[in-house]
């Protein structure tokens, strides 16, 4: 059963990465362009993983991390960043929103299906 | 042209009495003939434009371009479809008779006879089995039908 | 990394993908530059250049990354209120954003960028970008990746307690990930420690109840140990402690082999598949006309089902046509954009002022319209600004702000596009348009030209003012090659000008170069077809509806109006006026920016969708003649644009065509 991820970003170039890195490997890779369209992908199947980039219209990484936080139904999901800050207070500020873990771009696909692995089995 | 010093390689035909010659390389192909729709205040020498596949082909009367002008004979029968740079034009004459393969020395000087006007439109004379071809300077002959007289 | 073909696409589709970015930027500036913008506006420039940036950085444009994040970081200054947002910080970011498109222009081709300009731009702006800039390029993730030991390492022992709280789950951490990722550090001893374990009966399943007690041998630094818990470290209780070192192998992993890349989704469409699918589109037309022809010839019921299935196929392929066309349509707001950095150049070259402003831009237009209409319109509206704006001192004076206005504006009007250029200028000279016209030659000595046809003086050839020749464009730019330029796309030039006020030039133009609504029609014996768009209405002429002002100059009446009547023929050469009173029927022309007429034709044949084929335009060619087209017949029939025709037969004898080459119609 592949597992599946809920990639967002407003790149349509980053998504396309993400997902041409993520589904050789064996992955469901869904995509959203920000975080109000996430939010309208997260039943049917329920994503077992979310990889999220910070800067984005509409609603932006840290206000999807706090969103997917509040509900109940989503606990233990796990939630990656992905992102090309690297700022310490920024990694803080998502840890503290409840982020699981961050990927600073650009991504070597092995890296990013390493690190999805680790999170989501 | 196919490159000072080296080899010419030529598409002769004939045009009331006498025998023309142009570059192969300017030639796309050739056709038989079709009754050019005319255009409105055109010059002589543009006779007016044909179908070729679809595209709209200016056809030019080298007659008219090159010698005193005479009435229509009714004997043009091939349009010779040329191209300029981004321009294709077609050229209509009587018939289309060999290609010929010659070296650049074979081309000599046109002489200070030929007709008035005509002479800047002939690049040179070639001698051929006793016959001339004249050699012609292909965007100079186009030259009047374009913006402009004659 | 991924298979170099993948890639190349994607890469590829990066440079597209930066259009909008780079749109959204030129936007977001004038919005600023207006006062319009507020700090999500800030903002929003602010993701632009990011997203630029990101897309870079994963396709090793290090140049680019490395302008994008000094350009961010000036924004991001900006964004924080640690710059205040003054004329001269405006001019810079519009001059980053400006020299940031063009380093995405070069990147896209594959040249080499321009060092000395990037380098002087940076120097300008590092002063001012945010003081947390991070450094520029790669960084490297703090979750932990198989790490490579380097040979001869000491190896550690450590002891590790490890107890998650209910914390930890909820934000998606899982304690079995966290120890296999401890696991690639070196050789690791884990026991699970149940002793706080409830019996079932009171057991809490969300509740953690579990911890470990783990043993790591290996060259991991107690940071290294730490890392995989960095971001749960305020989720869990962690305690770390040395233990004696052993000697165990050096333990390295591999990452896990690249996964092949696979064939992305995106689907960009070469432009030259479009124009092969318009060709085809249009020999489909005409195939079908052509069909439509033949089975008119046969005996066959209107109502059967070959002549269904015929207008059946007439429906379907003009459907087609339709979608095909819109294919090729695009907002011309990208090109107006440009005319933006146009002027500011302009400005700068002339120590002049103006600012541009834009309507419409989302209108609409087929793209080879929009490439053909950057050049024209470049001139345009440098002339404008050359010609029309004034020096700041002198607009002052004029009671004018100092800053010039020059508006750019699209819209759809009667089955065409009208495009304005208009500026708040000086308006035409026309005492020196008038006395250049003479001194060239232009004007017959003697005459005395009105204001309206002075101003159409301005489109003769040769008219190019010496003036012209401004540093801008090197070479004189008359309006006359604008003028031509628009002709060759089937379009119509206009002018309006008020002294002291200003100027406005109208374009107006077929909404696509490749088909069009005609109608047909028989004029001395040749098949011509107007734009239906311009044709107002047909009649069917009666002697009582003509009167003769002057012998060969015949009226028609209309609704309680007289219009002139021109015969077409006459017009076009094919033959001398045909006296009035002849019958034939009279074609009305002409609306907004065309003065009102009456064509004589000798019928009408057909109503129908042409395909547009090109004149060749190094061919001499009469005017109102403005393209081709090919019949059901195959045959060729001319098209031709009224607004073009000259207002009476031209003084030229209409040459002597012998029957014999004319075309059956």
């Amino acid at each position: 059963m592949s597992l599946a991820v809920l990639a967002v970003d407003d790149s349509r170039t980053m998504r396309d990465l993400i997902r041409a890195a993520l589904t050789p490997a064996g992955f469901a890779v869904r995509t959203a362009e920000d975080g109000a369209a996430a939010l309208d992908h997260l039943a049917d199947p329920r994503p077992d993983v979310v990889l999220t980039d910070l800067n984005m219209p509409r609603l932006d990484g840290f206000g999807l991390i706090a969103e997917l936080r509040r509900r109940e139904a989503l606990r233990g999901l796990p939630i990656l960043v992905l992102t090309t800050e690297s700022a310490p207070a920024l990694k803080d500020c998502a840890r503290r929103a409840g982020a699981t873990g961050w990927i600073v771009k650009p991504f070597e696909p092995g890296q990013l299906v390493a690190a999805l692995r680790r999170v989501a089995c | 042209m196919s490159g000072a010093g080296t080899r010419m390689e030529l598409l002769t035909f004939r045009l009331e009495a006498a025998l023309y010659a142009i570059d192969i390389m300017a030639v796309r192909e050739v056709r038989g003939y079709a009754p050019p729709t005319p255009l409105p205040q055109a010059p002589p020498s543009l006779k007016g434009v044909i179908n070729l596949r679809g595209r709209v082909l200016p056809v030019i009367d080298l007659g008219v371009t090159l010698g005193p002008a005479r009435p229509d004979a009714g004997d043009r029968r091939v349009i010779i479809v040329v191209q300029l740079g981004e321009s294709l034009a077609g050229l209509l004459v009587d018939r289309v008779l060999d290609i010929l393969h010659l070296p650049a020395e074979a081309l000599q000087e046109p002489p200070e006879l030929a007709p008035e006007g005509a002479a800047p439109l002939i690049r040179g004379l070639i001698l051929e089995e006793e016959q001339v071809i004249r050699l012609l300077d292909l965007e100079r002959c186009l030259e009047p039908a374009r913006r402009g007289a004659a | 990394m991924a298979a170099p073909d993948p890639m190349a696409e994607m890469r590829a589709a990066f440079f597209v993908e930066c259009d909008e970015p780079l749109e959204g930027l030129q936007a977001g500036l004038d919005r600023l530059a207006t006062g319009e913008a507020g700090a999500a506006g800030v903002h929003g420039l602010f993701r632009a250049v990011h997203s630029i940036k990101g897309g870079a950085g994963a396709f090793g444009l290090s140049g680019l990354v490395a302008f994008a994040h000094q350009f961010e970081g000036l924004l991001a200054a900006l964004r924080g209120g640690q710059i205040a947002l003054s004329p001269g910080l405006l001019a810079l970011l519009f001059r980053a954003a400006d020299h940031l498109a063009d380093l995405v222009s070069l990147s896209r081709r594959g040249e080499a960028l321009p060092e000395e300009r990037t380098a002087a731009l940076l120097a300008e702006m590092a002063p001012l970008a945010a003081a947390e800039t991070e450094p520029a390029g790669p960084d490297f993730a703090p979750l932990p990746m198989a790490l490579d030991l380097p040979p001869g390492a000491a190896p550690r022992r450590w002891q590790i307690t490890f107890r998650p709280r209910a914390a930890l789950f909820a934000h998606g951490h899982e304690p079995a990930a966290l120890l296999r990722a401890l696991a690639e550090l070196g050789t690791l001893e884990a026991r699970c420690c149940l002793e706080d374990l409830p019996p079932l009966a009171e057991l809490a399943p969300e509740e953690p109840h579990l911890s470990w007690e783990i043993t790591l041998e290996g060259p991991a630094t107690e940071a290294e140990v730490a890392a995989p818990f960095d971001f749960v470290e305020d989720l869990c209780t962690l305690v770390i402690r040395p233990l004696a070192a052993e000697l165990p192998e050096a333990q390295s992993q591999a990452p896990p082999p690249p996964a092949p890349a696979e064939v992305p989704t995106l689907v960009r469409v070469d432009l030259d598949r479009v124009e092969r699918l318009m060709n085809l589109v249009g020999e489909l037309v005409i195939n079908q006309a052509m069909l439509g022809q033949s089975l008119a010839r046969l005996p066959l019921s209107p109502h059967g089902d070959t002549m269904k299935g015929l207008e059946e196929f007439q429906r379907l392929t003009r459907d087609i046509q339709d979608s095909v066309m819109m294919i090729r349509a695009q907002p011309i707001r990208p090109l107006f954009q440009r005319m933006a950095r146009t002027l500011r150049e302009a400005c700068a070259a002339l120590g002049k002022e103006a600012r541009l402003e834009t309507r419409g831009e989302m209108t609409e237009v087929d793209r080879t319209v929009i490439d053909r209409l950057a050049e024209p319109l470049t001139h345009m509206v440098r002339n404008a600004l050359d010609h029309g704006i004034e020096p700041p001192e002198d607009r002052r004076a004029a009671g004018k702000p100092a800053q010039g206005r020059i508006t750019l504006s699209a819209a759809h009007r009667a089955g065409r596009v009208v495009i304005e250029v208009s500026d708040d200028g000086a308006g035409i000279d026309r005492a020196a348009v008038l006395a250049r016209a003479r001194a060239a030659g232009l004007v017959p000595p003697g005459a005395t030209p009105g204001p309206a046809e002075i101003e159409r003086l301005l489109f003769l050839p040769g008219f190019s003012t010496a003036e012209a020749l401004s540093d801008l464009s090197g070479r004189g730019v008359g309006m006359d090659v604008v003028a031509s330029a628009i002709g060759s796309l089937g379009g119509r030039l206009s002018l309006s000008s008020t002294p002291g006020q200003g100027t406005i030039i109208r374009l107006s133009l077929p909404l696509t170069l490749a088909v069009m609504e005609g109608m047909v029609v028989e004029v001395a014996g040749e098949t011509l077809v107007l734009p239906l768009t311009q044709v107002s209405e047909s009649l069917a002429l009666a002697p009582s509806d003509l009167a003769e002002l002057v012998p060969g100059r015949a009226l028609v009446r209309r609704q309680g109006s007289l219009l002139p009547l021109a015969d077409l023929g006459a017009l076009l050469g094919y033959r001398a006026p045909l006296a009035a009173g002849g019958g034939g029927v009279a074609l009305l022309t002409g609306g907004e920016d065309q003065p009102r007429r009456a064509l004589l034709v000798d019928r009408i044949l057909d109503q129908r969708q042409v395909v547009i084929k090109g004149l060749d335009e190094s061919f001499a060619r009469a005017p109102g003649v403005a393209a081709a087209t090919i019949l059901g017949d195959g045959s060729i029939a001319l098209i031709l644009d009224p607004g073009d025709l000259p207002p009476a037969p031209g003084p030229g004898p209409a040459p002597a065509r012998p029957p014999a080459e004319v075309c059956p119609a």
